[in-house]
């Protein structure tokens, strides 16, 4: 089994789960189908040679915010949806319309200059840890502690929503 | 690379699609939030294919602070969707 069969399988369970996700009625199998979207592209990842990144999918996504999306649901008891009311479905076809608008606009972009894109080398050095860390705390410095305030900001602010009453 | 970019490009701009559709769709606000982390990680699928292709750290850099904003935007919109529904109940 070659690495670009890998590839296309994993893409398509990736959709497939993803399609699910929209689809669904029950937030509680979207949840768990959404789970399923994000084990596939921490494999894509992989085979894009981003170890470091794939780990973090799973971690962050997988772990953290997918966990916190089914506490959600299940404290606040949000798993079905009513029916459409008859309105909404012009806007429905107006939406589908421009996605598709959207979406083929950049397909055709890309079929129509084939040779702007070259192939890459072969060899690829910094889908580690250690190249990631190293551009973090060098160049990306500034970002990288503005992303921690951006946590702490966000930690204090779930705090007060959660908890108006201290 | 294992398949040629246009490849991926293409993938991402499924997912993102998938993503759009599912927040223009669904009225439920978790769903909606489903389909914001679903375009989300498209738009990483991308970044993670361009840093391959340009055998450059620097897409992958960016993919990490948008896994950091995405756990802060759902921190934050889980928190007020809870407390949108307390009010609403009351």
């Amino acid at each position: 089994m070659s690495l670009s069969f890998l590839f296309y399988l994993t893409a398509t369970i990736a959709v497939a789960s993803a399609i699910f996700v929209v689809l669904n009625r029950n937030a509680v199998y979207s949840a768990i189908l959404l789970v399923l979207c994000f084990f596939a592209l921490a494999v894509l990842y992989l085979l894009l040679e981003a170890y470091f990144l794939a780990v973090l999918e799973v971690f962050i996504y997988a772990g953290a915010i997918m966990v916190l999306f089914l506490f959600a649901i299940m404290l606040l008891n949000l798993g079905r949806e009513d029916a459409l009311p008859k309105f909404m479905y012009l806007q429905r076809a107006l939406s589908v319309l421009m996605v598709a608008l959207f979406f083929f606009g950049i397909i055709l972009i890309m079929l129509h200059e084939p040779g702007v894109l070259h192939q890459p080398g072969d060899t690829f050095s910094a889908g580690g840890i250690h190249v990631l860390g190293e551009a973090l705390f060098s160049k990306y410095l500034l970002p990288f502690e503005v992303a921690s305030l951006l946590l702490l900001v966000a930690l204090i602010g779930t705090v007060y929503l959660a908890k108006r009453k201290i | 690379m294992v398949v040629p970019l246009e490849h991926v490009i293409a993938l991402s701009m499924i997912l993102f699609s998938i993503g759009v559709l599912g927040v223009l769709f669904r009225r439920n606000a978790i769903t909606i939030f489903m389909s914001i982390e679903l375009m989300l990680n498209a738009v990483n699928l991308a970044l993670v294919g361009f840093s391959r292709y340009y055998n450059s750290v620097d897409g992958q850099v960016f993919v990490f602070l948008v896994m950091t904003l995405a756990a802060a935007e759902v921190a934050v919109g889980l928190a007020s969707l809870s407390l949108s529904t307390e009010i609403a109940r009351q």
